[in-house]
């Protein structure tokens, strides 16, 4: 009876070891194929209902379907799966928690938004997900990666930050505005939100410096409907120029400046303006509004500006926003970095990441060591990411800065009044 | 100058407000029925001038038209799937009607605001202005398109005027606001009134929603903010009161464009949100009441 019995367990326990390590074996088989053969998931969350927020999607979609065109890379498929998060942090953290735990990704683009992606960083380093912002351009979210590398050191800045947009907007303005027209004085024009903190704390900084004093530093509530009050203020003070921070807005400030004859220019950022849907989203009221973007129409800033750029266009009749161009981008380098990495084990890819070096539609990309202050965030310069400065004329998006590749002269509505105008008067 | 701008611009978006609230305020003293999809019927008519206006082709004035017809549409749609089903539904307690046509019209809204958010983005969309240019009154640069807005909007209340005042179906829809009871009595079939209330209201929230359009912009995301705008007018002005309604709509046109001018833009809607609570506890049928 007693022998039996043992012999029972004992064949029981066989059993169990047996199956477990059969089911290991199962386990593990599959995940060994998958390093060969198995699509590389790329979650890609963006904003559908918002003009820039949906080119995040749509641009990492193209470039899923032309590198699986090309045979994908190194033998695997690049799989991207979208989520909407309706502009709201928690929708993002939602979707990167199904993303990760449930569709199994191996790494995230996310958002315009700078509030959403510093809602999604934590969530980055706590699930050790490789994560880039295409879009968003709040200092904070490389800072973070810069003040606690170990832990947030998987999240990326795919898009030049506010600040080096502020210098790049002070350059633009400096050649274009200062220079020309003699302009000496501005007033800064943002709306309240995260990227706009540190932006406006560097327009403060740089416009002194190329001649233009601040005489006014405006913030206003992106729910604002009426500007009429806020344009007021501005031309009381007589500024030579608005210089804009606005991305969430758009077509309001720009029609009522446009209505109300507002004789001041708008230069500066406005992110809805780099989309070719603009113009009529405004019914033209956006002419002669000034704004940097990552790239212009038929300017070829790298061999595949224009073809992306004409793509995109045909695909889905709008030119990409500015976010498009990164988030195209960061697909091809997100799937080169686990080529190099040879695995999508997390810390391997950060690794890889980090070595990234890929002329992409805009430039070239790198990303800034542990020893800047902006850790993962893209180099910015001419080398590197630098934009470019486009005007709205007669309904079309000119490229006019930087100006030995864009040669094309500024125009002005008939209600602008320019400083040596005025001075004539 | 500073005196000047705020006056213009304050009677413009007055006008708007009070156009917008006129039918409100007039159903409500009708039928009895609190409208909270208003918002989201302005929202249509916007939405859909500014399609046919521009992708459609069809020019601003067209746009216009259509937009008016779209906001009529919606208003009709909100009342016969909505309001109709709850008015005559014998399953609801009479007495909890009310609430039941608030909660219902409230959903309605919401439904109204996502699909079109779905359909059109949340971006904001602006009509061309009827008349484009600016004319420089005593120092202040003024959209033509502003005074127009005024003017349009007096002409539409100037007519809702004629109408309940002068015309026999106009007087029946007076009579209906003070003693329905009564009108059934003398053989009046109250439907008819309800769906030409319906009728006014939805042309008059169109013709609001379209001008707000070639104003300031109108988004999706604007709709619960109309309909609270709406709604506190009333309130302040005295439940089912018209002309109450207009004097509230230029108390808070004026208080928010104030506010906007000499506090700071971002505390616009603060002072009239203040006003109305105080209004609610010391005056609790509004500056023109009845009750």
């Amino acid at each position: 009876m007693a022998n039996s019995r043992e012999t029972a367990t004992q064949a029981l326990r066989r059993l169990v070891q047996g199956g477990t390590a059969l089911v290991a074996a199962l386990a593990v088989a599959p995940a060994v194929s998958a390093q060969s053969s198995a699509p590389i998931k790329i979650g890609v969350i963006g904003e559908e209902s918002a003009v820039a927020g949906a080119s995040i999607t749509k641009a990492a979609q193209m470039a899923a379907d032309d590198l699986n065109a090309k045979g994908g890379v190194g033998g695997r498929k690049i799989e991207v799966i979208t989520y909407d998060d309706h502009s709201s942090a928690a929708d993002a953290v939602r979707a990167f928690q199904r993303a990760v735990n449930q569709d199994h990704v191996n790494a995230v683009i996310v958002s315009y938004i700078s509030e959403v992606a510093l809602a999604v960083e934590p969530w980055a380093a706590r699930l050790h997900m490789p994560t880039i912002t295409p879009g968003a351009a709040s200092t904070l979210i490389s800072k973070h990666v810069h003040d606690d590398y170990e832990h947030y050191k998987y999240m990326f800045h795919g898009w030049i930050n506010s600040a080096g947009l502020a210098d790049t907007i002070c350059d633009t303005t400096k050649d274009l505005l200062v220079g020309p027209y003699k302009m000496k004085s501005s007033v800064i024009m943002s709306e309240d939100a995260a990227w706009t903190t540190p932006l406006d704390e560097e327009y403060q900084k740089c416009l002194p410096k190329i001649g233009l004093k601040v005489l006014d530093h405006i913030r206003f509530n992106p729910d604002t409907t009426d500007f009429t009050p806020i344009f007021h203020q501005i031309e009381a003070k007589h500024p030579d120029v608005i210089i804009t921070g606005i991305s969430h807005v758009g077509v309001q400030p720009t029609v009522q400046w446009h209505d109300q004859q507002v004789p001041i220019p708008m230069a500066g950022q406005s992110s809805q303006a780099t989309t070719s849907s603009f113009w009529k989203d405004t019914n033209g009221a956006t002419e002669g509004v000034i704004t940097s973007t990552a790239a212009a129409p038929g300017v070829a800033l790298t061999p595949t500006t224009i073809s992306f750029t004409d793509n995109y266009t045909k695909r889905y009749g709008v030119s990409p926003s500015y976010d498009g161009y990164s988030s195209y981008d960061d697909v091809n380098i997100i799937a080169l970095a686990v080529q190099r990495a040879g695995s999508t084990d997390p810390d391997k890819m950060v690794e890889a990441l980090e070595k990234t070096d890929y002329v992409g539609t805009m430039g070239r990309v790198q990303f800034n060591g542990k020893d800047s202050p902006y850790t993962h965030a893209v180099k910015v310069g001419k080398d590197y990411m630098a934009g470019v400065a486009i005007q709205w004329q007669d309904g079309k998006q000119v490229c006019v800065w930087p100006t030995d590749i864009c040669k094309a002269k500024l125009k002005f509505p008939a209600f602008i009044k320019l400083p040596q105008q005025a001075a004539a008067q | 100058m500073l005196g000047l701008q705020i006056l213009i611009d304050g009677f413009a978006i007055g006008s708007l407000y009070g156009l917008g609230a006129v039918g409100f305020t007039l159903m409500f003293g009708v039928s009895g029925v609190l409208n909270l999809a208003h918002g989201g019927i302005m929202l249509v008519a916007a939405l859909i001038g500014w399609l046919a206006a521009g992708d459609l082709g069809l020019g601003t004035y067209a746009g216009t038209l259509i937009g008016i017809l779209a906001g009529l549409v919606s208003a009709f749609a909100t009342y016969f799937v909505v309001v109709r089903p709850i008015q005559r539904s014998k399953a609801i307690p009479r007495e909890e009607t009310e609430i039941f046509v608030l909660t219902g019209t409230l959903l309605w809204g919401i439904m109204i605001q996502v699909g079109m958010a779905y359909l059109f983005t949340d971006n904001p969309v602006t009509m061309r202005p009827l008349i484009g240019g600016i004319v420089n009154i005593l120092g202040v640069r003024t959209p033509y398109n502003e005074i127009m807005i005024a003017a349009l909007c007096w002409i539409a209340i100037g007519l809702l005027w004629v109408l309940v005042n002068r015309t026999q179906a106009g007087k029946a829809l007076l009579a209906a606001s003070i003693n329905p009871r009564g009108l059934t009595l003398l053989g009046f079939e109250l439907s008819n009134i309800y769906l030409l209330v319906w009728t006014i209201y939805g042309i008059l929230a169109g013709i609001a929603g379209v001008l707000l359009a070639s104003f300031l912009g109108l988004s999706s995301a604007n709709a619960g903010q109309l309909t609270a705008s709406a709604f506190s007018i009333v309130v302040l002005g005295g439940l089912g009161s018209v002309s109450g309604s207009l004097v509230a709509a230029y108390v808070v046109g004026y208080l928010e464009t104030i506010t906007a001018y000499l506090v700071a833009p971002t505390l616009r809607p603060i002072p009239a949100l203040i006003l109305l609570v105080l209004v609610v506890y010391i005056r609790p049928q509004g500056l023109l009441g009845r009750r």
